[in-house]
């Protein structure tokens, strides 16, 4: 019954997604660059120093001259953008190519941010891609720093709650396994795929897509540790050959989503692009504070059922001591089958809910793999809340971090922190001060 | 289907600068993991220090090279002391969590635009390596019967089975030391060790520096076979890829990276052509709506990631391995 009860709330959460979702603005989706058979390098010229309603990444640059020439210097073909600011020229195979703006077809007035920046060389590997020239980014530091701070804030807000949906499963499932499960970065992507693919693939609305995805991941958690991991545990085989085992799933499973997916940026196909709520200094999309509510509603019922319920006791017994455990009565491999459901469907969830927020590719949870890490371990391995706070503190730093190292370098002052924190205070920052040597 | 490109294909792999780089990362978490029970998972963030510290000498600093493979081999070094002391104090798996960590803020560091000037962004560095290859003594193409090598790789292949060798002989000589039985004997019980007055902590150290050195080799090995560097050459996969041959030759033992080396880029490159022959071409054996050309280069990542799963749960001693030596799990 309590089992019940626990995947009740996690429906419970579901459900407040679809009401949340009524407000939710529509937008058509991104448009996608012609290609032709074989493989194209395609250019999106945006102004972004003009972002506007329909278009929040910047106005297309229409007319202007793209060339791209091979290796040795010799062009192999030209395109003018279209009036989306897309040129797209077919190459017939992968390898290294120089893409050069044509700066005289530039309209008057807009410049590249970098002018000596009119070359880019790409090197093709075999699928469609995409290249950029920034134009108009220098405008955009004029806003007012504490416009700027508040902006960072909450979108450091939103990544931290998404990172702490995914680091309460991996938390989970450390703390009563004691597997670090390498492959969780690709329950996430798998959780943003199979919401794809029931949007996209078979056409279902979003709002009833993605609650799917998470209900169909609970079920990938339970085959998971029921068919997998569970023989392995009854094994025997250790914690350590367990992690490699780990990276092994993780590599065939990215491969495999590579294989399936390709290794294109794809977009569910509403609630792309919306253009935000604005109240005074403060600006948000509405699919943004969605993503919020959702996250904030699932962490607060997850924490309070480990907290409150006897399922909850009976998982921190199991996360304790499982042999004390079992004798007291708990059925150990039950609780582990359930903390794989919740942990995968967590998982699942932040997933669709990173997918809604970036657009969704085959490594998006692989490249939030080593951040959730950081949270986990900041956080304390093991500890609940320590995750969750860890992944708040981590998304801030994130975000707010780019006021003074440049956005390229974002994700390494998290993965710094981790280093100095394990430093001083290895039990993490929220974990009890006991010896983990 | 041509079965004699795919067998030499896999061959020149399998016995060419692949191997080589590989053999010589895995020696390096031989030492860390085979025999004292380390989880490196940041080779690939050595292998990097080392070759941005020889190419970035050589062409932005304007040293000469051989003071660039010093220089590489002491930033090595020296990322190793720096890992080591906050983790090697504690369990396992927060080595793994740091050094993971490390080798991608690395990564990133190194391909950002910002220090575009120093190692040159996206795009790497290039023509650092004039010194090596002047010394090249072959004056064409060479010809070994089963695979042939161009005549810069046949140099740098020369080089680096040397630098294997020796390497081997190095690990066996240590192993069988007093240093190396201590190091054998934290992997299997840590506080025994330390009840016998051993300082683990120094003794894990140095495990951490010399196969830290070893993945310098490897570095090394990348930038001349390429006689290029980008950041992608250091990615995280390339950390598993070496763990995959450790696993599969057999950790613990000596030749173990070796064979697994071997073995590895025979079946990689060998499946790799096997897979873009089959689905490639006019008429491919295997039809398109299953398999096209780019999704045929996916294929051998699968096999791998399943392998190294399936090896660490049905065998993980690997091929040589002893099983009762390595007790992969001692807590």
């Amino acid at each position: 019954m309590r089992v019940r009860a626990i995947l009740g709330l996690l429906g419970a959460a579901m459900v407040s997604l679809l009401c949340l979702g009524g407000s939710v603005l529509a937008a058509a989706a991104v448009p996608m660059a012609p290609g032709d058979e074989g493989i194209s390098i395609n250019v999106i010229l945006l102004d972004q120093g003009q972002p506007t309603a329909e278009n929040p990444k910047g106005t297309p640059i229409p007319g202007v001259r793209i060339i791209v020439e091979d290796a040795t210097g010799t062009e192999i073909g030209n395109d003018v953008t279209n009036k989306k600011g897309v040129a797209s020229v077919s190459v017939a195979e992968g390898g290294d190519y120089v893409v050069r703006l044509d700066t005289d077809t530039l309209p008057e007035g807009t410049e590249l941010s970098d002018p000596d920046d009119v070359t880019n060389s790409v090197n093709v590997l075999g699928f469609d891609t995409t290249v950029q020239f920034p134009i108009g980014l220098a405008e955009r530091t004029g806003t007012d720093i504490g416009t700027r701070i508040l902006g960072l804030v909450l979108s450091g807000l939103k990544f931290g709650l998404i990172i702490a949906l995914a680091s309460l499963g991996l938390s989970l499932v450390f703390g009563t396994t004691g597997l670090t499960n390498f492959s969780h970065g690709e329950l996430v992507t798998l959780g943003a795929l199979l919401a794809y693919g029931f949007n996209v693939g078979l056409g279902l609305h979003v709002l009833i897509a993605a609650p799917l995805a998470v209900v169909a991941m609970a079920v990938v958690g339970y085959l998971q540790d029921a068919g997998f991991w569970s023989p392995l545990r009854r094994r025997g085989t250790g914690n350590i050959a367990l992690m490699i085992v780990s990276i092994g799933v993780a590599l065939f499973l990215r491969s495999m989503f590579q294989y399936v997916f390709g290794g294109e940026t794809k977009a569910y196909d509403r609630y792309v692009t919306q253009a935000p709520w604005t109240l005074g200094p403060l600006s948000i999309t509405p699919k943004s504070l969605v993503i919020d509510l959702i996250a904030i509603v699932v962490l607060v019922l997850v924490s309070l059922a480990v907290a409150r319920t006897r399922l909850g006791k009976a998982t921190r017994a199991v996360a304790d001591n499982p042999p004390l455990a079992a004798s007291s009565g708990i059925n150990v491999n039950l609780i582990i089958s359930i903390v794989w459901i919740m942990g995968t469907a967590l998982a699942g969830l932040s997933g669709v809910l990173l997918g809604l927020d970036q657009q969704v590719e085959f490594q998006i949870g692989f490249k939030i793999l080593l951040l959730v890490f950081a949270a986990v371990t900041l956080g304390g391995l093991g500890t609940i809340w320590g995750a969750m706070a860890a992944s708040l503190v981590v998304g801030l730093l994130v975000e707010l971090s780019t006021l003074v190292i440049p956005s390229e370098l974002k994700y390494v002052g998290a993965l710094l922190l981790l280093i100095v924190i394990l430093l001083f205070r290895p039990q993490g920052l929220f974990g009890r001060a006991e010896r983990v040597g | 289907m041509d079965w004699g490109f795919i067998f030499e294909q896999a061959m020149g792999s399998a016995l060419g600068p692949d191997a080589v780089v590989y053999a010589l990362a895995a020696i390096g978490l031989n030492v860390h993991f085979g025999y004292t029970g380390l989880l490196n998972f940041g080779q690939a963030g050595f292998m990097a220090v080392a070759a941005y510290g020889l190419a970035a000498s050589v062409t932005s600093w304007g040293l000469p090279f051989w003071v660039g493979l010093l220089v590489g081999l002491g930033a090595a070094g020296v990322l190793a002391l720096l890992l080591g002391a906050p983790t090697l104090r504690l369990r396992a798996e927060y080595l793994a969590i740091v050094t993971i960590a490390a080798a991608e803020i690395l990564r990133i560091v190194i391909g950002s635009v910002t220090l575009k000037d120093e190692f040159g962004g996206r795009d790497g560095l290039q023509s650092f390596s004039d010194s090596f290859t002047a010394l090249n003594p072959y004056s064409g193409t060479v010809d070994l019967g089963l695979f042939s090598l161009s005549r810069g790789d046949a140099w740098v292949t020369t080089v680096g089975w040397v630098l294997v060798a020796l390497s081997c002989l190095l690990v066996w000589a240590l192993m069988r030391s007093p240093w190396g039985r201590v190091l054998k004997s934290i992997r299997e019980d840590e506080d025994a060790v330390r009840s016998l007055g051993k300082n683990v902590f120094g003794y894990k150290m140095q495990a951490l520096v010399l196969g830290g050195l070893f993945g310098a080799l490897a570095g090394f090995m990348v930038a001349l076979q390429q006689a290029a560097i980008n950041p992608d050459n250091f990615s995280t996969d390339v950390t598993f890829n070496a763990y995959a041959v450790l696993i599969l030759g057999g950790a613990a033992r000596v030749l173990g990276p070796v064979v697994g080396a071997v073995i590895f880029w025979f079946l990689i490159s060998g499946l790799g052509t096997f897979f873009s022959e089959a689905a490639g071409g006019r008429d491919p054996l295997i039809p398109t709506w299953l398999m096209t050309d780019t999704q045929a280069s996916l294929v051998r990542f699968i096999l791998l990631g399943a392998g190294l799963a399936a090896l660490m749960i049905l065998r993980p001693q690997g091929i040589f391995g002893d099983r009762r030596e390595l007790a992969i799990d001692a807590r």
